[in-house]
């Protein structure tokens, strides 16, 4: 009795203990999630903040009197003459008009220095495809140079407004006023490839150079991946050759992405003669990367059909072909492509096995197929975080903004595809 | 089943576009190379996309060293067709290349470079002697107590080496040995300061090279790779540390980052291109003669770089930092740059 009873005691006096115990561990968990969610906003908050102006450019609207005897040009349809041509001096003469008091040529030279070096092509370009408007006066808009963008984005910082000289800074103030300098949604970053002028620099080729690369890994690391998973889960004898086999591509799912570019370089480009810097091998050496992820989420899938949904194919005289065909790769298609996608997701933010193959490299043009030259998302980001100019530094962010966009895309992408075809048995 | 139609089809599409890969003809340039002439480089071959109907050329920054690798890697349009190099080739390289089929090689020099060393704005502004920065960095230093023996680096204050220094840690980030600002730090910087001392002056070649050019590994320099932005970024957080770079990023960062002055001369372009500033350096580039005609716009490009619109004093490229050439020197550069005049191996 007295047992009993001094036991009872023993357990209701540590009771208090216990619940303190657990609620401490409650806490750590909600302080380890807590800890997770405040770095991922202070992440966010970061990127937000230094890239919401890459979305933003500023343009500069004039009427440009295309003045023949001004650009030294009479006949635009002869070569000559137009790379001769001063496509600079009516940009300026039409700056003036708004700010007259810039006379003297240093502050001319200033004024020009307020439009990107794009706004001379923009005319040259003009009057190439259509002669017929030499000596006309047409509205251009122009993008304005990077320094002046910078300073008009961020007005109340001084820190941005350095490179502006302060007469600059007075004029732009003043064309900001009139309405001639204004701000509206950059769509140059999504319809042009890099360049070294912020202002004209685009991400369109790094986002097509990223689709042509998923494009590849897609084709050969999913079908290869399937049938791997297939053979390994239905058809391979138990050994110690599958072991052997099993236990490397668990190895090979760990192998750093740098290694995997390295083999490219030897193999694909040293031993096959590919050229450098195509998606085709930085599709290849990807596709090598996710293989691993897709064979074993793959077999993970094929594990998880109930063997009971085999058994009865095969009691009404179904072939092994005709089970794995109709019945195991159907069920086990949901947890497939769930793997397949987040394996591709995890290639598409890789840099390091592209960096040997050559895809990190300043490319202009848009790539037009597979075998042009392409950068990818991450590396167009990672290119304008190192460059030096300040407006890079809006546009990398802003590049991580929109490569965020795709990967969330695509995981939405494989949770959509997983309630949409997942049977319940 | 519609699904996996599409992804069949997709799978099959994908598959035979990657098979069908022949080793093809190229008609864009590539060039390859150092990380500080990429800023120039770049500009130009952006220009030159834009007002000619050649293709954009491709550019990759993989430091002057890994440039040179790929370049005298063979002749054929697998291999790059420049090289850029922020110092000179080294003869070494020249013998790989030519025994690699690589022969005939065109040398550009495009201007000049100053490596400057700079700390927050925020911070004092100080002055070096070569010789402080050697006492600072190197590995291995005469030992302080006197007499000639070498003894590792025992300095980690500034003001441990002179008292006139600030009182704080050395802290200096750099770039790595791949990178040719790191190359011409050592050679020019690292090396001046190390031949204040006699004793290491009387060494032989290699012995000595091996004192000057041994960069300390006990912390207080820290190697930042080829990422000069990131050092720039470091050096506004925290006024303590110093960087060294190519002088253009000093340009386009002159909001946030100061310059030391060496030996008492402040980095400008005038005392670089005269070489009154002790820590300036040539860039130049390297044109395969292999591949012109080969692949179509490489003479042109060079037209483009050499150009007075481009490199002159007026040029687009000192808007961007170039310290350019004299006159004299650049039209003469430039007149062998269109022969494509190969190199002997004898001037380097």
């Amino acid at each position: 009795m007295t047992d009993q009873r001094s036991q009872a005691e023993i357990v209701r006096n540590s009771l208090k203990r216990r619940y303190r115990k657990e609620r401490r561990f409650r806490l750590y968990g909600m302080l380890a999630i807590f800890i997770a969610l405040a770095s991922l906003a202070i992440l966010f908050a970061d990127i937000i903040n230094k890239g919401h102006t890459g979305f933003v450019k500023t343009t500069i609207t004039l009427d440009v009197a295309l003045d023949s005897e001004m650009m030294y040009l009479d006949d635009p349809t002869d070569e000559d003459q137009l790379s001769m041509a001063d496509f600079v001096a009516p940009i300026i003469a039409a700056l003036q008009e708004h700010l007259p008091e810039a006379d003297s040529a240093a502050e001319k030279r200033e004024l020009g220095r307020l439009i990107g070096t794009y706004g001379a092509s923009q005319i040259r370009d003009l009057l190439k495809d259509n002669p017929e408007l030499l000596n006309t006066t047409q509205t251009f808009e122009f993008l304005a140079h990077d320094r002046v963008s910078v300073y008009v984005k961020h007005a109340d910082n001084p820190r941005y407004s350095i490179k502006v000289s302060e007469q600059q800074q007075r004029w732009v103030d003043e064309l900001l006023e009139k309405g001639i300098i204004d701000t509206s949604f950059n769509d140059v970053l999504f319809s042009r490839g890099d360049s070294r002028e912020p202002a004209n620099a685009g991400i369109l080729g790094a986002i097509v150079g990223s689709l042509l690369t998923m494009l590849v890994t897609l084709a050969i690391a999913f079908p290869v991946g399937i049938a791997a998973a297939v053979y390994l889960e239905e058809f391979a004898p138990q050994n110690k050759i599958t072991d052997f086999i099993e236990v490397n591509i668990n190895n090979l799912a760990a192998v750093p992405s740098i290694i995997f570019g390295l083999l490219g370089l030897a193999v694909f480009i040293g031993l096959f003669g590919m050229p450098r810097s195509v998606p085709v091998v930085g599709g290849m050496v990807l596709a090598l990367m996710t293989l691993p992820t897709i064979i074993i989420s793959g077999r993970a899938a094929i594990k998880s059909v109930p063997p009971s949904i085999r058994e009865a194919a095969e009691g009404v005289g179904a072939s092994k072909m005709q089970v794995v065909l109709h019945h195991v790769i159907p069920l086990a298609m949901p947890g497939m492509l769930t793997g397949s996608i987040i394996g591709m997701a995890q290639a598409l933010g890789e840099t390091a096995p592209l960096l040997l193959i050559g895809m990190v490299a300043f490319i202009v043009d848009v790539p037009g197929g597979f075998l042009d030259s392409a950068t990818v998302l991450p590396v167009q980001i990672y290119l304008w975080a190192s460059s030096s100019e300040q407006g890079f530094v809006e546009l990398a962010s802003a590049g991580i903004m929109v490569l965020l966009t795709f990967m969330i895309t695509m995981n939405a992408l494989a949770i959509w595809l997983r309630k949409r075809l997942e049977r319940r048995w | 089943m519609k699904l996996k139609t599409a992804l069949t089809t997709v799978a099959l599409a994908g598959s035979i576009a990657a098979v069908s890969t022949p080793a093809m003809a190229r008609d864009t340039i590539n060039i390859v190379g150092s990380s500080t002439v990429y800023p120039f480089a770049t500009v130009v071959a952006e220009r030159f996309g834009r007002n000619t109907d050649f293709p954009t050329p491709k550019l990759e920054s993989t430091g002057s060293g890994g440039g040179l690798k790929l370049f005298c890697e063979g002749v054929g349009t697998q291999h790059p067709d420049i090289t850029n190099a922020s110092r000179r080739m080294k003869p070494s390289e020249f013998e790989r290349c030519q025994s690699n089929g690589v022969k005939e090689i065109t040398e550009v020099r495009i201007g000049a470079d100053g490596i400057v060393i700079a700390n927050s704005k925020d911070a004092a502004k100080v002055d070096f002697s070569l010789e402080q920065i050697f006492l600072a960095l190197a590995k291995e230093v005469p030992d302080p107590n006197g007499g000639d023996k070498l003894v590792p680096n025992p300095y980690e204050k500034w003001s441990d080496i002179d008292s006139s220094l600030p009182n704080k840690a050395i802290s200096v980030m750099g770039p790595p040995p791949t990178s040719g600002t790191r190359d011409a730090f050592v050679e020019i910087a690292m090396q001046g300061g190390c031949k204040q001392y006699d004793f290491i002056k009387k060494m032989d070649k290699s012995d000595m090279k091996s004192v000057c050019h041994s960069m300390r590994e006990d912390g207080p320099f820290i190697e930042a790779g080829e990422n000069d932005n990131l050092i720039v970024q470091r050096l506004a957080q925290d006024s303590g540390t110093y960087g060294i770079f190519g002088y253009s990023f000093l340009m386009e960062n002159s909001g946030q980052i100061q310059a030391v002055t060496i030996n008492g001369v402040e980095p400008t372009p005038e005392a670089i291109s005269s070489e009154e500033y002790p820590v300036a350096r040539s860039l130049w580039f390297y044109i395969k003669k292999a591949h012109v005609g080969v692949v179509p716009g490489i003479e042109e490009y060079v037209a483009e770089f050499t150009s007075e619109g481009a490199w002159g004093d007026n040029g687009y490229l000192v808007d961007v930092g170039l310290i350019p050439s004299p006159r004299n020197e650049r039209m003469e550069i430039a007149k062998r740059a269109k022969e494509l005049q190969p190199m002997t191996g004898k001037e380097l």
